[in-house]
């Protein structure tokens, strides 16, 4: 007699899975600028400075999605950064590029 | 994990699981009112010395599940009288001396279509591989993958809502042995080990949905199911198949008779 399925997460299937990533990665936080950068030096706390494409230099945290995937990030790598429109000096990094 | 001594009650209660699905097998045809095949069921296992397991778990009503065409498992055999055409799964459990054995078969009855034959064919290939899989040193979810593997390339679906089961003192033991899954997860398997695999396989969607009664299990899509089962002990060996049938066996089942029938 087969066993009722239990515990475990119910993965869901790949359609799902496709359609709640891009529901994820086509939303950045709202009225966010996204912008260039590279990683300058790693600072305590998860924090960075990078220095975008437009020369500014800016202190950036890693966002939750990146973190939860475990994406090491090392002075050099360019990233893509969202900053906030209310302060311009400090942002969130939402991609490594590869 | 279950010493030799313990593996041997099982095979001896396989024993009894098997024949008694091979009768019923034997029986199976057009006319036949399942509930009949309950009692005739109920009485070889009583009499060969076992309790039937199902009878009364979680408050099942009879000895035997039997499932028809878009039914997965869990049927209730009640007024149902089988017709030309059915695919019938049939599922038994035996306690003996205090330890489960657990088989399954599906079975057309009388004429039935291509696209049904194949579908028996290939889940009990499925079962098979899966067996093939429970070697020492691999691990789980290798049983899982391969079955899972073989349904897809047939273009078949794998049910995720039922999984195959340890198997001993009682019917469901850890661990839960799911038909699917990537390779290399979870545990690492060793001698006396002993699982029930059991591949449901369908037409088309895995999804399923359980009837009114509480027990039976059907297709979402109302295409039909296949469910091939046995309880298996991995012994130092390979994997050894305690619930042998002499008829409607896959060739390769040979491979894994247990040690004390071959020298029978």
């Amino acid at each position: 007699m087969a066993r009722r399925r239990r515990g475990g997460m119910q993965r869901p299937d790949r359609k799902a899975r496709n359609e709640a990533k891009a529901a994820r990665t086509a939303t950045p936080k709202e009225e966010a600028i996204e912008v260039e950068g590279t990683i300058v030096e790693p600072l305590p706390n998860a924090m960075f400075r990078v220095e975008l494409t437009n020369g500014h230099r800016v202190l950036a945290h890693v966002s939750g999605k990146i973190r939860m995937n475990f994406i090491r990030i090392l002075p050099g790598d360019r990233v893509l950064v969202e900053l906030s429109p209310y302060d311009l000096s400090h942002g969130r990094i939402t991609y490594r590029y590869k | 994990m279950k010493s030799a001594r313990e593996i041997e009650i099982m095979r001896r209660g396989g024993k009894i699981t098997s024949m008694t699905l091979a009768a019923l097998l034997e029986r199976a045809k057009a006319g036949m009112r399942l509930r009949e095949l309950d009692r005739l069921a109920e009485r070889m296992i009583r009499d060969g010395g076992g309790v039937p397991t199902f009878k009364g778990y979680n408050g099942f009503p009879s000895s035997i599940c039997a499932s028809v065409n878009d039914a997965v498992v869990h049927g209730i055999p009640g007024d149902y009288v089988l017709k030309d055409g059915d695919l019938l799964s049939l599922d038994i459990g035996t306690t003996f001396e205090g330890y489960v054995s657990d088989t399954a078969a599906s079975i057309g009855i009388g004429n039935v279509s291509v696209e049904a034959r194949r579908l028996m064919r290939v889940t009990q290939e499925c079962l098979m591989l899966g067996i093939a899989q429970m070697q020492q040193g691999n691990r789980l979810s290798d049983i899982g993958h391969a079955i899972q593997r073989h349904a897809e390339a047939n273009g078949y679906g794998v049910v995720r809502a039922l999984v195959g089961h340890g198997v001993g003192r009682k019917m469901h033991e850890e661990p839960q042995v799911p038909n699917w899954g990537d390779a290399g997860k979870g545990i690492v398997m060793k001698p006396g080990l002993c699982l029930a695999i059991e591949p449901m396989i369908t037409e088309g969607t895995h999804e399923v949905e359980t009837l009114a009664d509480g027990w039976t299990v059907v297709t979402a899509d109302g295409k039909l199911a296949a469910h091939f089962e046995h309880t298996i002990a991995l012994t130092e060996e390979g994997p050894r198949i305690l619930t042998l049938r002499e008829i409607l066996e896959h060739p390769d089942a040979a491979n894994f008779r247990p040690k004390e029938e071959i020298a029978a």
